[in-house]
């Protein structure tokens, strides 16, 4: 498939070209390439098609996960093309057909991936209006556009269709790129988009997920659905103790396995066999004799003692204002607490899949990435081919919320597939997926304030003491960020980040710092870090957001009067205080302690920034005396990402972050002993049961038409630990410094 | 290997299987279904569920020899008629899933739940779905889609 050879105008017949992308059933895969012109990021064509019979394709190089936010993309195109919504498909994340916009990534689908398609979508529409406007003999300032339909304003006769100017041939226009790839791709063309007031399908409610259906009358291809012919299963080994590589393997343990194969390369050592379940036995059944290494984790028990003792390799002042140390050498008073954040497991809701298929000189890769470009170049890298060889197909999978394991398992498929020469398809058992994914870091964070004679705040200190949030990158375009790459001798290439926390405090001066330690193992380790939805947001935000509520119960100031009195940010003031009306916010100096029989009752409020999105969260919790039971009963959630384009399913993103970030806080934790992690199930890593979910989660959407849109998948990531252990305290009086907040933790606590 | 004959979704099927392979892989790979998904092969996720005579099991935990002779029911067999069941309906209507992954065992429990217990309270639905295990955090929008099931 060589797209370089296409340079036609014309599209291939409508249906195909669509039909073809969308499905993604064995002829349509083939057929994507033969239908694109080259991709070419300031080519209007590689954002915006139109087919034979008017209605339009918009590619997007990135992926939605579940939120929705395909319909967002196909409303902001359909809403600059005036055309319907049901005439717009989008086409997403395949390496062939989409360039790369990033992949999930950041909550920049709509944010970024949006503000692309629309700049390209209005381009798009001014060139077709032009070109009626030639086709037409009128001035172009003399047309409107009506559902595909150019027309001259006041005469409906006078008219042409978008299928008469362009049906089924290539936009030849060209845009401003701004010379970057991936998420940060932004657009320029010489179209103004809409105006929010000219909206018609922007910003309004019913228009609805077009996959939810196919999803729950179980008609969707799921990446594990897909069989590619001749293809074998493959099944990594991982050792005992981690940071160990075979010195021995005993192909006759699996000889009574039929057509079992090993393949054992450096410290990469995997089974295949043509039936999966032969191959899951072959993998329990082959003999390996590990190399014998020293136990390299200290324990989860150990594990704040390790960060605290653990040698800075890096210092970042994530933000810096005044004199901090003048400050506290002046101060009355100092006011100061420490918080705990453990390792948690993306722990998706199964083990990744993948297939890949190596060929001579081509290679051919089904996944469930959130980023399939850059999946498609670590790849390529692998196989020394060049990326225009390799494709990646993005397919659904278990759930994606940042870099988990599925970039491991293409990259185990693809030595698998290159030392068999077979298409070979990877799925671990759990314990490969929550036992080796991935993992967000553990943290130490301290949190201070100096205090002049009048109780007023003159400096805040804020310290995280933490494992880099990105020892695997982000992506997997390298095969050093995989455990395959790894194995096979590459060492682990860490970016030394993780970053402070967003909000909008005016105290004088602060100063707030990142202490970065060394990772725990050198490589394939089965506690190395990676993104995981709102990477690092959760973890400070937990600290900051705790400390405030405790500084201003100290003061003897209401928490919510707190934070009002000293956020700087109008629309900060304006979520917080949204928040407290509508859940009825009760004023205190010092906890409630609400009792009713076992349960106490409480109420709390944090709030944080993500990228320019607020959100405050109230949580009215009860807490079981006799067991420390914590049940977020009731969330108020308000959210203000700036223009909104899809109210509906803004609720619902919301509401699944609330009880996923709310599963985070109370239950998660990723254990180890000295050997390795040991959290490999859902028994050991329990999640949020439905008889933990809360009853409500009313959400107050603001709306600001004329700001840009901002992120909506992570923010309310943020708050939400943090609102459950100030409202814990407002039920007990007990302050949860430690995440999660776990019932054995507050029964103790509280005895 | 051993013969089997299972019957699934109304119909039989013959096949040559490991007696002690679970169902799951002889519905996904032998019969070709789709619906029941592995998710952790221990019973702790509800991904592969599927109703062995009206009851939802995890067919990742059940051996083939065990379900013989009985009447297994996939995801694929609750339609009527080639219309949705009301809780496949009331899931669309709710907009319920994310990825959808898991949402084989959330319809195929409440199916089950709503045939034995028409009318449940919140506490009866949350305790017949406990166990299940959704990573998008969906949860309250499922307990808006059984109730609004059990209604219609």
């Amino acid at each position: 498939m060589n797209m370089q050879i296409n340079r036609r105008r014309f599209l291939a017949a409508a249906g195909s070209l669509t039909i073809a992308v969308a499905l993604p059933g064995g002829k349509a895969r083939a057929a994507v390439a033969n239908s694109r012109v080259p991709l070419d990021a300031t080519k209007l064509s590689t954002y915006v098609s139109v087919n034979a019979d008017g209605s339009a394709v918009g590619w997007v190089g990135k992926v939605d996960m579940g939120q929705g936010t395909e319909i967002g993309w196909a409303q902001m195109v359909a809403e600059e093309l005036d055309l319907p919504l049901t005439r717009v498909t989008i086409v997403q994340g395949h390496t062939n057909a989409t360039i790369n916009m990033g992949g999930a990534s950041g909550s920049t689908g709509i944010w970024r991936g949006g503000a692309a398609m629309r700049v390209a979508a209005a381009e798009a529409r001014l060139a077709l209006v032009n070109m009626a406007a030639e086709k037409l003999s009128v001035p172009a300032d003399t047309l409107e556009v009506n559902d595909g339909i150019v027309s001259v304003k006041g005469d409906v006769s006078k008219k042409i269709s978008y299928a008469q100017l362009i049906g089924g041939k290539h936009f030849v226009e060209t845009l401003e790129w701004n010379k970057e790839i991936g998420s940060n791709l932004a657009i320029n063309g010489k179209a103004t988009p809409k105006k929010p007031g000219e909206y018609k399908i922007v910003g309004k409610t019913g228009h609805r997920r077009r996959d939810v259906a196919d999803k729950a009358l179980g008609r969707l291809e799921y990446m594990v659905d897909v069989k590619v012919p001749g293809m074998l299963h493959g099944r990594v080994i991982r050792p005992p103790v981690a940071g160990a590589v075979p010195t021995a393997v005993d192909e006759a343990s699996i000889k009574s396995i039929k057509g079992a194969k090993v393949v054992w390369d450096k410290g990469f050592i995997a089974v295949a066999a043509p039936r999966e379940w032969e191959a899951i036995k072959a993998a329990k059944l082959l003999n390996v004799t590990w190399s014998d290494v020293k136990a390299p984790f200290p324990g989860v028990d150990n594990i704040y003692d390790h960060i605290r003792a653990a040698p800075v390799i890096q210092r970042d002042v994530d933000k810096e204002k005044g004199n901090v140390d003048d400050a506290f050498a002046k101060a009355a008073k100092v006011f100061e607490a420490q918080y705990e954040w453990p390792f948690q497991s993306h722990a998706n809701m199964a083990p990744a899949c993948g297939i890949v298929d190596v060929q001579k000189d081509s290679a051919r890769i089904w996944s469930a990435t959130q980023k399939p470009h850059y999946c498609r170049d670590g790849i390529a890298m692998l196989l020394g081919m060049d990326p225009q060889k390799v494709i990646c197909s993005s397919m659904i999978g278990p759930g994606s919320y940042g870099r988990n394991d599925s970039g491991d398992v293409c990259m185990d498929a693809a030595v698998m597939s290159r030392a068999l020469g077979k298409p070979v398809r990877v799925q671990g058992m759990r314990h490969d997926g929550t036992g080796w994914d991935p993992k967000a870091p553990a943290s130490v964070h301290t949190s201070r304030v100096a205090l002049d004679a009048d109780n007023k705040v003159t400096a805040w200190y804020f310290e995280s003491k933490v494992f880099s949030k990105r020892d695997a990158f982000n992506n997997e375009g390298d095969p050093a960020f995989t455990l395959a790459g790894q194995l096979l001798g590459l060492p682990l290439k860490p970016t030394l980040i993780f970053g402070g926390p967003e909000e909008s405090y005016g105290f004088p001066a602060f100063r707030k710092i990142s202490n970065i330690i060394p990772p725990l193992l050198d490589r394939a380790s089965p506690l190395r870090t990676a993104h995981m939805r709102d990477p690092g947001g959760p973890q400070v935000h937990f600290a900051v957001e705790s400390f405030i509520d405790e500084l201003a119960y100290s003061l003897g100031v209401d928490p919510l009067e707190f934070r009002l009195a000293n956020v700087t940010d109008a629309r900060d003031k304006a979520v917080i205080q949204a928040a407290a009306d509508k859940a009825g916010w009760q004023k205190r100096t010092s906890p409630r302690k609400v009792a009713d029989g076992d349960v106490l009752k409480g109420q709390g409020i944090a709030y944080a920034t993500r990228g320019g999105t607020r959100v405050a969260m109230i949580a009215e919790v009860e807490v079981a005396k006799s067991t420390g039971r914590v049940w977020v009963r009731k969330w108020t959630v308000a959210h203000d990402c700036g223009q909104i384009v899809n109210p509906d399913l803004l609720r619902l993103t919301i509401e699944g972050n609330v009880c996923q970030s709310t599963s985070r806080a109370v239950h998660e934790q990723v254990k180890f002993d000295d050997k390795a992690v040991t959290s490999v199930d859902w028994l050991t890593y329990p999640i949020l049961d439905m008889k933990d979910a809360p009853e409500t989660v009313d959400i107050i959407l603001i709306d600001h038409p004329e700001i840009p849109p901002t992120g909506a998948g992570e923010a309310a990531s943020r708050p939400t630990a943090a609102a459950i252990a100030n409202a814990i305290f407002d039920a007990t009086g007990l302050r949860m410094r430690h995440a999660p907040l776990l019932p054995e933790r507050i029964k103790a606590g509280m005895a | 290997m051993a013969k089997f004959e299972l019957n699934v979704d109304g119909k039989p099927h013959a096949l040559d299987a490991d007696a002690e392979m679970p169902l799951l892989y002889a519905l996904r790979d032998d019969l070709g279904l789709k619906n029941p998904r592995f998710g952790c092969g221990l019973a702790q996720c509800g991904a592969c569920t599927v109703l062995i005579d009206g009851e939802p099991q995890r067919s990742c935990s059940i051996t083939l020899a065990s379900v013989m002779d009985r009447k297994i029911t996939t995801l694929a067999g609750i339609q009527k008629d080639g219309k949705p069941h009301k809780v496949q309906a009331a899931f669309i209507e709710e907009q319920v899933p994310q990825c959808g992954y898991c949402l084989n065992g959330w319809v195929m429990t409440s199916v089950a739940l709503l045939e034995r217990n028409p009318r449940p309270s919140d506490a009866q639905i949350r305790d017949a779905l406990s166990g299940l295990k959704c990573r998008c955090g969906t949860h309250v929008a499922i307990l808006r889609a059984v109730k609004r099931a059990a209604m219609a």
